[in-house]
């Protein structure tokens, strides 16, 4: 067994931009933006849609369900983690951390779900743990 | 319009130093400059371009052209990390085919050793306007982790394993003793590379390259100042450069920017992958080895590994001989990027200059290949094709 343990977190610092989502995160969800147009999620947050171009108006709160795509525990540091590619539900991949978890049982397509970690500042950061 | 043919690389010179802690930033890019420049058997004021990354002090070539006290027409300061050197010498070849300059500087130095930087393993802020910022810095992604990430899901999609990647270091390491140079000399086994401490699963100490201070320069120019100098000619065939980023959340960590910059590089110059006699391949961890070989065509996608176990990069033993200098693994990656020396690595090969025991035999086509940034978040790709005139 070689459990995690939480190390801290850095703030992330919003801009008007992307300060919904960060808004949302605080209010324990994940929301992502979804396109008016082409009707596609994509990630991180733009105001402008990265596949057809046109405003991307809308937010998508999302199950917070996912898999792993990959990940890697990162030995050299004060205090080991794990950082991850998750791939959600619903088809968009985000980079995040892997926490509450046993280190040595973590493996590629395993499912996982939303949890939240404050950062120094408070803030609530998406994050991930094992179903 | 081609660059095939229209300019040639005519100096080249790696800084023999591995750590600089008397020296300054700036003064290494002009002892890199006098080096190629008197490689090439030129001097400073016949240089009419310059170019530079990131590296550099100052704003852009501002202070380095100031600093060297150049009388320039055409400058270039494109920043793709450590593939930025291979971009400068297309560019270079372009402006040169349009007649915006004759000679072109190209310069790389900096001191990560000598400063302490914890270059592979400590997360980097970066300025909160670059936009992937707060959805990355959080995570702690450091540039060994983040290409482990590759590593781990090539292993998972393709069954490569540890000590597949391990012989990359080790064919590195094979080269490394002969060149005296080099950080690393010792001849290691595929044993030695898993036994070493792990620092970002899959990633062993082993599987990444050196921290070294130093720096190299080349100088690119017209056919017709070539066949004025006294040195073989290496002639550039062709070039292609690519970014590959996340794709809007569709990440896919199966495949470099090299898969677009290399049959880029090999339409221009007319050749194909089994053409090539050397290779020069971005080694800034083994994994980054393995998959631009495939994204090249060396080998078919997810064959990478069997490529390049038992020896096959290895000169005199394997197919593909790879950086005969020790490259980034055991030699010399300076100022964290490793752009510059793959290019000049290669341009020995083609003089036939390399050490007589890793010299390819008959060298008359090279590959060096660069990727810069991470290939796990984000990285400039450049492939450049070179010929033994």
């Amino acid at each position: 067994m070689a459990m995690s343990t939480r190390r801290k977190i850095p703030a992330p610092e919003a801009n008007p931009e992307t300060s919904h989502y960060w808004q949302a995160a605080a209010a324990g969800k994940l929301a992502i933006r979804e396109c008016g147009h082409c009707g596609k999620l994509h990630h991180y947050p733009r105001a402008l849609c990265p596949f057809c171009f046109k405003p991307a108006t809308g937010w998508r709160e999302v199950s917070g369900r996912g898999k792993i795509y990959s990940y890697s525990v990162m030995r050299r540091a004060e205090t080991p983690y794990a950082i991850a590619y998750v791939t959600l539900d619903e088809g968009v991949t985000l980079l995040t951390n892997l926490i509450d978890c046993d280190f040595d049982r973590l493996r590629i397509g395993q499912e996982v779900k939303l949890v939240f970690q404050e950062s120094d500042a408070g803030q609530k950061v998406p994050m991930f743990t094992p179903l | 319009m081609s660059i095939k043919g229209k300019a040639y690389l005519v100096g080249a010179y790696e800084h023999p130093t591995r750590k600089a802690p008397d020296k300054s930033l700036a003064q290494l890019h002009a002892e890199v400059a006098l080096g190629a420049l008197e490689d090439a058997g030129l001097s400073k004021d016949d240089v009419d371009g310059y170019f530079c990354a990131g590296d550099a002090p100052g704003m852009g070539p501002l202070s380095m052209v100031d600093y060297l006290n150049l009388r320039v027409r055409h400058v270039d300061s494109t920043d793709t990390g450590g593939s930025s050197y291979l971009i400068h010498v297309a560019h270079a070849a372009e402006a040169i085919a349009l007649g915006k300059c004759r000679i072109a500087l190209v310069t790389l130095a900096g001191r990560p050793r000598s400063e302490g930087m914890a270059t592979g393993t400590a997360p980097r802020a970066g300025n909160p306007g670059i936009p992937e910022i707060q959805f990355e810095y959080p995570y702690a992604p450091t540039v060994a982790n983040m290409y482990a990430m590759c590593a781990m899901r090539h292993m998972y999609q393709f069954g490569t394993t540890s000590a597949q990647l391990a012989w990359i270091k080790v064919a590195a390491s094979h080269h490394a003793q002969h060149n005296p140079h080099a950080l690393l000399r010792e001849v290691v086994t595929v044993e030695e590379v898993l036994a070493s401490p792990m620092i970002a699963d899959p990633l062993h100490r082993l599987d990444c390259c050196v921290i070294t201070d130093g720096g190299g320069a080349v100088i690119v120019a017209h056919p017709d100042v070539a066949k004025s100098l006294k040195r073989p000619r290496v002639k550039i065939l062709g070039v292609g450069e690519a970014v590959k980023g996340q794709f809007g959340g569709a990440v896919d960590l199966t495949f470099s920017g090299a898969a677009w910059s290399g049959p880029r590089a090999f339409a221009e110059a007319g050749v194909k992958p089994g053409d090539i006699q050397y290779a020069s391949i971005y080694d800034s961890f083994t994994i980054t080895v393995l998959m631009q070989i495939e994204d090249l065509g060396f080998c078919e996608k997810g064959e990478g590994g069997r490529f390049v176990a038992d020896g096959n990069l290895i000169s005199g033993v394997g197919k593909l001989p790879f950086n005969t200098d020790g490259g980034g693994l055991c030699n010399n990656h300076p100022a964290n990027r490793g752009g510059m020396t793959k290019i000049i690595e290669a341009v020995r090969q083609l003089r036939g200059e390399a050490h007589p025991a890793v010299q390819v035999k008959n060298c008359a086509l090279a590959l060096a290949h660069g990727t810069g940034g991470s290939l796990g978040l984000r990285h400039g790709s450049a492939t450049l094709i070179m010929e033994r005139e």
